[in-house]
C-alpha cells in the first residue's frame, strides 16, 4: 500500500472517529431533552411532588438553588482570598507550593469522598441532613476550582497596570482592591459560574448530606433538610420502577440538564460582554 | 489572604483526619484479601469490589482511548477550522454533564439493550465500561488533543519539509512528543472513572454478595458504589459503618496514587521538551 493512500485512509477513520465521538455525546442530551419534554408543564415546574408518581418538582428545583447559593458562599470569598494570596502576596516558597500541592489534592479527593466526610462531620457530628451540611461539602469540592480561576485570573492582569497605580501613590492593598480585583473580575465571575454548573449537577455529595431528594416542602432554615434534583433523579431511578417515575426522573434530568446550559452559556455571554465593556 | 489560602490544606488534613478515624479501626489483612463481604454476619471482604473496581475502570479508560486518541489527533491535525470550532466547544461542555443525567441515560438506553440482545441482567460491566468511558471521553479528547497542539510547529515543519506525508509526520514526530501528555490525560481518565459514583452506580447491578467477575456481563460492585449502596441503613459506630469509611479510604489511597502517576507523566513531559 503507497503512503497516499494510507494517508487517505487514516484520515477517513479520523474523521469517522471525531464525528463518532460528538455525536454520542450529543445524542445523550439529545435523548433526554426527546424523553423529557413531553411532561413538561408549568404545573410540573412549579406544583409540589407526591410520592414517586404524582406532583411536581418545584422544591427539588429550589433546592438545587439554594444548595449551590450556599456553597458559593463559602468557596467564592475563600477561593479569591486564596487566589490573591497565591498572585499577589507571596512569592515562591516553600508555603506557597505546599498551600498548591493541597489545593491540587483537594481537587483530586473523589467527591464520595468528601460526602462521606460530611456524613460524619457535619451530618452526624454537628447539624444533621441539612441544606447547610451539603451546601458547605458542596463548597469544599468547588472550592479548589474557585482557588484557581482567582489565581488565574489576578495573574492574567498586566503588571503595567499594577505600576501605573503604585506610581501615582496607591497603597498596595488600594491597588489591589480598585485596580487588579476590578480587571480579574470578569474572569473570576467566568469562572466562578463554570464552577457553579459542576455543582449543581453533582449528585454523591449532596445524597450524603442533605436529605433523600423526595422532600415535599421548602426548607425553613437552612438546618432542615432539602430536596435537589439529582438526588430526585437518582431515587426515581433506583426506586421508582413504574414508568410514570421514569417519566418524571427525564423531566427532571431535562431541568436540570438546561440549568447546566444555561449557566455555561451565561459565562460564556457574560465573559464576552464584560470583556468588550472593558475596552 | 493567608488565612484563606491555608484552608485548603486544613480541609484536606480534616476530611483525611476524619476518614483515618472513623475508618482506620476496621483496616486489616483480612478487610483487603477477604472474600465476602456480608454486612448482617459481619463478614467484610473487599477484594472482589476492588478488583472490579479496577476492571471497570481499566475497560473504560481503554475504550477512551480507543475513540479518544485518534478524535483528539483529528482535531488537532486535520480537522478544518470550523469544524474544530464546533467539536472542540462541545467536547468541553460535555466534561461536565452531571452524571446522575448520563446514568440515567444508560440505565434506560443501555441497560435493557444488553439485556434484550446479549442476556444477562443488563446491569453489568459492560453497561459501566460503556458509560464510564462516554463520561471519560472528553477529558480524554481535551487534554490530548492540547498535549498535541503544544508540540512545536517547527518539528511539525522539519518533517512535513523532508518529504513524509501528513501521517507519517503525525506518527512519527508529533505522537512520540506528545506521548506524556497523552499518556497524563489517559491517567487521569483512570482517576476520574475509579472515583466515579452515581453514574456507575446505576447501571452495574450491585449484588447484595459481591464475588470477583467471570464475564463482562456479570454484575458487579465497586468501591463508590458500595458506599451509596449501604450508608443509609448502617448503625452508627457499628463495625459495619467503620468498614465503609475504610472502603473510602482505601479509594482514597487508589485515586492519590493514581493522581501522582499522572502528575509525575505531566512533569517527565515538561523537561523532556
Amino acid at each position: 500500500m503507497n503512503e497516499q493512500r494510507k494517508e487517505r485512509i487514516v484520515k477517513a477513520f479520523l474523521w469517522v472517529t471525531g464525528l463518532t465521538s460528538v455525536f454520542i455525546l450529543l445524542s445523550i442530551i439529545v435523548y433526554i431533552y426527546v424523553n423529557g419534554v413531553g411532561i413538561i408543564s408549568l404545573e410540573f415546574l412549579t406544583s409540589y411532588p407526591y410520592r414517586f408518581e404524582y406532583g411536581g418538582i418545584f422544591p427539588q428545583i429550589v433546592g438545587s438553588l439554594l444548595l449551590v447559593a450556599i456553597c458559593l458562599l463559602f468557596a467564592t470569598p475563600i477561593g479569591i482570598g486564596s487566589g490573591i494570596y497565591l498572585a499577589e502576596y507571596a512569592s515562591d516558597n516553600i508555603l506557597t507550593k505546599t498551600i498548591r500541592f493541597f489545593v491540587e489534592t483537594l481537587a483530586g479527593i473523589p467527591s464520595i469522598i468528601i460526602g462521606l466526610f460530611g456524613l460524619a462531620f457535619f451530618v452526624h457530628y454537628l447539624f444533621g441532613f441539612s441544606l447547610l451540611s451539603g451546601g458547605l461539602a458542596l463548597g469544599f469540592m468547588i472550592l479548589p476550582w474557585t482557588v484557581r480561576v482567582s489565581e488565574e485570573a489576578i495573574r492574567a492582569v498586566p503588571n503595567s497596570y499594577r505600576e501605573a497605580s503604585l506610581t501615582l501613590g496607591a497603597t498596595k492593598w488600594q491597588t489591589m482592591w480598585n485596580v487588579v480585583l476590578r480587571s480579574a473580575t470578569p474572569s473570576i465571575i467566568t469562572g466562578i459560574l463554570l464552577g457553579l454548573g459542576k455543582a449543581i449537577g453533582e449528585t454523591a455529595i449532596i445524597l450524603l448530606t442533605a436529605g433523600s431528594g423526595l422532600e415535599a416542602f421548602l426548607p425553613i432554615s437552612i438546618f432542615d433538610a432539602v430536596g435537589s434534583l439529582p438526588v430526585y433523579i437518582f431515587m426515581l431511578a433506583t426506586q421508582g420502577h413504574t414508568s410514570a417515575a421514569f417519566d418524571r426522573a427525564f423531566g427532571a434530568s431535562l431541568v436540570l440538564v438546561t440549568m447546566f446550559l444555561i449557566i455555561n452559556l451565561g459565562a460564556l455571554l457574560l465573559r464576552n460582554y464584560l470583556v468588550r465593556r472593558q475596552r | 489572604m493567608l488565612f484563606s489560602a491555608t484552608s485548603s490544606i486544613l480541609i484536606v488534613f480534616f476530611i483525611i483526619a476524619f476518614m483515618l478515624s472513623e475508618g482506620w479501626s476496621a483496616i486489616n489483612l483480612d478487610f483487603i484479601f477477604g472474600l465476602i463481604w456480608h454486612p448482617k454476619t459481619n463478614e467484610f471482604g473487599i477484594l472482589p469490589i476492588i478488583v472490579s473496581t479496577v476492571i471497570v475502570g481499566v475497560g473504560a479508560v481503554f475504550i477512551a482511548l480507543v475513540i479518544g486518541i485518534p478524535c483528539a489527533i483529528f482535531l488537532a491535525e486535520f480537522a478544518p477550522n470550523w469544524v474544530r470550532n464546533i467539536i472542540k466547544p462541545s467536547v468541553e461542555m460535555l466534561v461536565g454533564v452531571p452524571s446522575i443525567v448520563l446514568g440515567f441515560f444508560g440505565l434506560m438506553l443501555i441497560v435493557p439493550f444488553i439485556r434484550d440482545n446479549l442476556g444477562g441482567r443488563g446491569e453489568c460491566i459492560l453497561a459501566g465500561w460503556i458509560i464510564l468511558s462516554i463520561m471519560t471521553l472528553p477529558h480524554v479528547i481535551s487534554i490530548s488533543e492540547d498535549a498535541i497542539r503544544a508540540v512545536p510547529n517547527s518539528y511539525r515543519e522539519a518533517s512535513l519539509t523532508l518529504g513524509a506525508t501528513k501521517w507519517q509526520t503525525v506518527r512519527n514526530i508529533t505522537l512520540p512528543n506528545a506521548k506524556s501528555g497523552i499518556l497524563a490525560s489517559l491517567i487521569l481518565g483512570m482517576g476520574n472513572a475509579v472515583g466515579e459514583t452515581m453514574a456507575v452506580y446505576m447501571v452495574i447491578g450491585n449484588p447484595n454478595i459481591p464475588w470477583i467477575p467471570t464475564s463482562i456481563l456479570d454484575s458487579v460492585r465497586v468501591l463508590t458504589s458500595t458506599i451509596v449502596m449501604e450508608y443509609g441503613y448502617v448503625a452508627w459506630g457499628s463495625q459495619h459503618q467503620h468498614a465503609l469509611f475504610a472502603i473510602g479510604v482505601v479509594l482514597f489511597v487508589l485515586v492519590a496514587i493514581i493522581n501522582l502517576m499522572a502528575r509525575y507523566a505531566i512533569k517527565r513531559g515538561m523537561i523532556e521538551r
